[in-house]
């Protein structure tokens, strides 16, 4: 890529590498369809780094499972996925192959589990080399040593002849990206690569994925739930809840200005230095069951700012004042509106206080323990008492 | 690698001397050898304390144990009790009987394992098909019947089944009895004849009920294999199915299935003792009845000692193999 | 206006914190009941079609042995008989050589071979999983112990050695059983210690153990229990290889021996038949392969339900 000349860089460079289009992904099983994953789109430029941010449940995973075409035979995919050209959807395993790991890399998160343990590092990487390119064992294997440069592992021909487990879990990973790089994908769909890792690690990982980016202008897909991540690498971000999108945009726009309640509770719920001493603020609740979605918005149910309309209609995915920054949310102009968002998810616990020994102090008489019923009746006639 | 061959068979040895002892007193505090001979009308208190005085059962047993542990170290393994036959070295009969069983048990248990690992990785990999099904059902079916019976319905088919040829102008192929003492003779088709004709029956008896173990232990496996992390990461570098089936799990999910092949070394001596019995072989399993029923001192230990040592060696070779299959284990 | 216990969903707060009463649970996200363990495996069992069924044929089986004797009333010493008759309504299996009625035959065998089969299962369990797990918590010394004695003992074949005992003691049915049972534990044994092995390295154990708890207080309050899947089904297993190895040994005469009789046994005495009276041999085979079988899919059925991992797509 680098050869071209600069009008071809430039053409190269604004064109898209990876289109999804409402992708929905649907899973039949005894208890019901699950539907993992609803209406999901984005597209990918080179050099762009996509963060795709949710809880475990919200459908990330799936989604790049889908692209790649690894998911099980019951699943039913719909929707479109084009890879410069070609679609993916509805290709089987055969005419898959030549897109994985050649077009479309992807980095799983389990390193200590992802590597073959009877072959040595070398032989894997050779073979996925030789999955593509048709080279003597030799070349391949040489570019099997190549790669493991590539991505900072020291002695990378002694290394290669050894196997995993005598590997660290972040040099593990470290062949895991060498394996995904060695054909120079355009897109390399990372899958919370750093989860397992020590958080010191995890810096080195993100600094590779990064120093791959640039030397080799792709684009980058990185699935996370960890905010700290997506602040320090991505260009973009997309936000789901429930199986699909829920807020998308540039990542500054993202954690200054959010534009839908779940973000704003995400955000919030980060222990942050500055409330020190506080209560940590958590989303109440716990996230849809994917087989039985609450009617309208999926996150209506623990929603702060929750009217009517939000449990029958699911807003569209629109744009809010800015374009690229689009939401789902039909409440997004009131959240721009407020001051501090985060107020929403603060709560206070009526009956529950800072230091009970001071209160004791104050008043011996105070009872140290109460049950729920006496402290409901209590407060039902001090509501009275206040009407 | 060969340095834990040398480790294991050095250890081998003390763990076969205290086997020895511990079978020794057993089988001197089982019975006196020379009970029924005492009870038969007809022999005088002479001979018996000659032969009491011949086989050293005067002395007292540490002392019995020590000259036979001497003897065995040298090559001479004591002699049968037959009285009024002409005496039988242990070491020829043991070494003759062992010769028929070793072919009947390696037979077996090679059959087993190929058949086994085959139909293991067709069921997992085409799981919940009908040849899933079916393979599983003959599995519970086959684990369920004792070899005595498998070993009886298919010498009576066999014979049946040799009426049939003979009916159609054939020679009888299957053979039902003992191989002969002196080996095959003929040329190399009659060879393979007589040898596959007389071997058959008895190995298939044995064969049934192993390949049902490992079919199922592989399908199992494989089935573990087949969704582990690093197949999909297999799946994800583009390579074919098949590859992904067999470089990728089919070579891990063979592993365990190695740690079977030890466990089923003394279930297949048991079971070919069986087997021998019912087809009426002169191997190792006749030699042990006869043995027991008179508590025939020597031939007990040549028994027993040569069996723990193929045993050890069974285990040792599956331990090899396991290292040779998993390089977590070889270089530790 | 009344206290509301659960105010999340109260759209008139535009921005101020969410007051909740301490101790009101969210009753709207509960959507699945809490249920005990044992009723959650009791109930994955009672699912397991093949294994009720076969539970419903080993109590069958099991009434045949030990309550037959209530219906049909011909002793089994009774050789008025002629010897080989073949089936008749006397005589429902024919008659034996000696002209002993089949069927008493079969439920008195049935009978000793269920008994030989569950003491060897039972026993071998309690010794073996005691032992077991003693040598997997405690370690050191007793485990090495435990450890090479059961490898030297599983050196030599069971049989040879059940062969040789039978034959210097006795060969009724329970001397038998405890043979056998003198081997099975050791299986047991080996499967238990690996498994605590694995147990101990849990952080419940060690925090047991910090709070006080007595080495006979952990052993059988918190590993055994654990532990109860894979007994279970292993018990299930041993039951299945009494029944196989008392045949087998029976067979080659070094078993079970008259007056006691067991399956074994009728079948050593009968299977010169198989061509001639065919109804001799397959009678006991027959129940052999029946209790074989559903132990083993007694025990699949177990295995499914003790361990909830499986799971299974509609294609």
């Amino acid at each position: 890529m680098s050869s071209l000349i600069n009008d071809g860089v430039d053409r190269v460079l604004t064109e898209t590498v990876l289109a999804v289009e409402d992708l929905s992904v649907t899973f039949p099983t005894d208890d019901g369809d699950v539907h993992a994953v609803r209406g999901v789109s984005y597209q990918l430029r080179p050099r762009e780094v996509l963060g795709i941010v949710g809880e475990s449940g919200s459908g990330k995973s799936v989604s790049s499972m889908a692209v790649m075409g690894l998911l099980p035979g019951s699943a039913r995919i719909t929707g479109s996925i084009r890879y410069r050209d070609q679609e993916l959807v509805g290709r089987g395993y055969k005419e898959m192959m030549g897109v994985r790991n050649n077009g479309v890399a992807m980095i799983f998160q389990d390193p200590m589990t992802s590597l073959n343990p009877v072959y040595t590092i070398g032989w894997q990487l050779a073979e996925a080399y030789r999955a593509h390119h048709p080279v003597s064992k030799k070349a391949a294997w040489a570019k099997a040593v190549e790669a493991l440069e590539l991505v900072g592992i020291p002695q990378p021909d002694r290394r290669a002849a050894q196997y995993p487990h005598e590997f660290s879990g972040g040099m593990r990973q470290r062949v895991v990206i060498a394996m995904a790089i060695i054909n120079d994908p355009d897109v390399i769909i990372a899958d919370e690569p750093t989860t397992a890792l020590d958080v010191t690690v995890q810096a080195q990982i993100l600094e590779t994925l990064l120093r791959i980016r640039d030397e080799t202008d792709a684009a980058i897909v990185m699935i996370t739930h960890d905010l700290g991540v997506v602040a320090g690498m991505v260009d973009r971000v997309q936000v789901m809840y429930g199986g699909t999108v829920v807020e998308s945009g540039p990542v500054d726009e993202l954690f200054d200005t959010p534009r839908m309640p779940y973000t704003v509770g995400l955000l919030g719920s980060l222990p942050n230095p500055a409330t020190l001493g506080k209560r940590l603020t958590p989303i109440k609740g716990s996230p849809p069951s994917l087989i039985n979605l609450p009617t309208g918005c999926a996150f209506s149910p623990r929603c702060p700012l929750v009217i009517e309309e939000c449990t029958t209609t699911e807003p569209p995915l629109a744009p809010t004042e800015r374009v690229e920054h689009t939401t789902r949310c039909h409440r997004w102009e009131h959240l721009a509106s407020l001051e501090r968002p985060q107020a929403l998810f603060e709560h206070e616990e009526i009956g529950s206080v800072e230091n009970p020994a001071a209160l004791t102090q104050a008043d011996p008489d105070l009872p140290v323990s109460e049950d729920l019923a006496v402290v409901e009746q209590r407060l039902a006639q001090e509501e009275k008492s206040d009407d | 690698m060969i340095r834990y061959i040398i480790r294991r068979v050095l250890i081998s040895i003390p763990i076969l001397l205290i086997g020895s002892v511990l079978a020794f007193f057993m089988v001197a505090g089982a019975g006196n050898p020379l009970a029924e001979l005492k009870a038969k009308p007809g022999t005088t208190p002479q001979q018996i304390a000659d032969l009491e005085a011949s086989l050293g059962l005067d002395q007292p047993i540490i002392v019995r144990y020590w000259r036979w542990l001497l003897d065995f170290l040298q090559g001479d393994w004591g002699q049968s009790i037959a009285l009024g036959q002409a005496k039988v070295e242990v070491f020829d009969s043991v070494m003759r009987a062992l010769w028929i069983t070793a072919r009947l048990v390696v037979g077996a248990e090679i059959l087993a394992i190929v058949l086994g690992v085959t139909v293991g990785v067709i069921a997992a990999v085409r799981q919940y098909s009908i040849f899933d099904y079916l393979a599983t059902s003959a599995a519970f079916l086959m684990f369920s019947m004792p070899i005595v019976c498998v070993a009886i319905i298919l010498k009576t088919y066999g014979i049946q089944f040799n009426n049939v040829l003979q009916d159609l102008g054939f020679d009888r192929w299957l053979s039902t009895v003992s191989p002969a003492e002196g080996g095959f003779q003929g040329s190399f088709g009659e060879v393979v004849f007589q040898y596959t004709g007389t071997y058959l029956l008895p190995t298939l008896s044995l064969t049934l009920i192993s390949f049902a173990a490992y079919s199922r232990f592989q399908r199992a496996s494989m089935l573990e294999t087949l969704n582990s992390d690093y197949v999909r990461t297999a799946r994800a570098k583009g390579i074919s199915q098949r590859r992904v089936i067999f470089r990728h799990a089919f070579r891990n999910a063979l592993i365990p299935v190695s740690t079977l092949f030890s466990l089923n070394a003394a279930v297949l001596f048991s079971g070919a003792i069986i087997t021998e019995a019912v087809f009426g072989w002169r191997g190792m399993g006749a030699l042990l009845v006869s043995s027991i029923r008179t508590f025939d001192p020597y031939m007990l230990m040549g028994w027993l000692m040569v069996t723990a040592a193929l045993v050890i060696t069974f285990n040792l070779v599956a331990d090899v193999m396991y290292g040779i299959l998993d390089p977590r284990i070889r270089l530790a | 206006m009344p206290s509301d216990p659960s105010p999340v969903l109260n759209p008139a707060t535009p921005g101020g914190p969410v007051r909740t009463t301490v101790g009101a649970t969210g009753s709207e996200f509960d959507t699945t009941k809490a249920r005990k363990q044992s009723t959650l495996i009791i109930k994955r069992f009672l699912r397991h079609r093949l294994a009720m069924a076969s539970l419903v044929v080993f109590l069958l089986i099991a009434a045949f042995g030990f309550l037959g004797p209530l219906f049909w009333t011909v002793s089994i010493e009774d050789t008025s008989s002629r010897g080989y008759l073949p089936p008749s309504a006397e005589h429902p299996l024919g008659t034996i050589q000696t002209g002993k009625d089949m069927l008493a035959q079969l439920i008195v065998g049935t009978r000793l071979s269920l008994a030989i089969s569950l003491v060897v299962a039972i026993g071998s369990t309690v010794v073996g999983v005691v032992m077991g797990t003693l040598a997997g918590y405690l370690r050191g010394v007793v485990d090495s112990a435990i450890s090479r004695f059961v490898d030297l003992m599983l050196i030599i074949p069971q049989i040879a050695v059940a062969a040789i005992l039978v034959r210097a003691l006795s060969g009724s049915w329970y001397v038998v059983a405890l043979i056998l049972a003198a081997f099975a534990w050791m299986q047991t044994a080996r499967i238990t210690r690996g498994e605590t092995l694995s147990l101990s390295q849990r952080e419940y154990i060690e925090a047991a153990r910090a709070a006080g708890a007595k080495t006979r207080w952990i052993i059988f309050r918190h590993l055994v229990p654990n532990m109860v899947g894979t007994i279970t089904v292993n018990t299930t297993l041993a039951v299945a290889t009494a029944v196989l190895s008392e045949a087998a040994l029976s067979f080659i005469g070094l078993g079970v021996q008259s007056p006691d009789t067991s399956l074994g046994l009728i079948i050593n005495e009968n299977y010169s038949q198989i061509t001639n009276r065919p109804w001799l041999f397959w009678g006991p085979f027959v129940i052999i392969v029946l209790i074989s079988l559903a132990v083993n899919f007694i025990g699949d059925g177990l295995r499914d339900a003790f361990d909830p991992r499986q799971t299974k797509v509609r294609s």
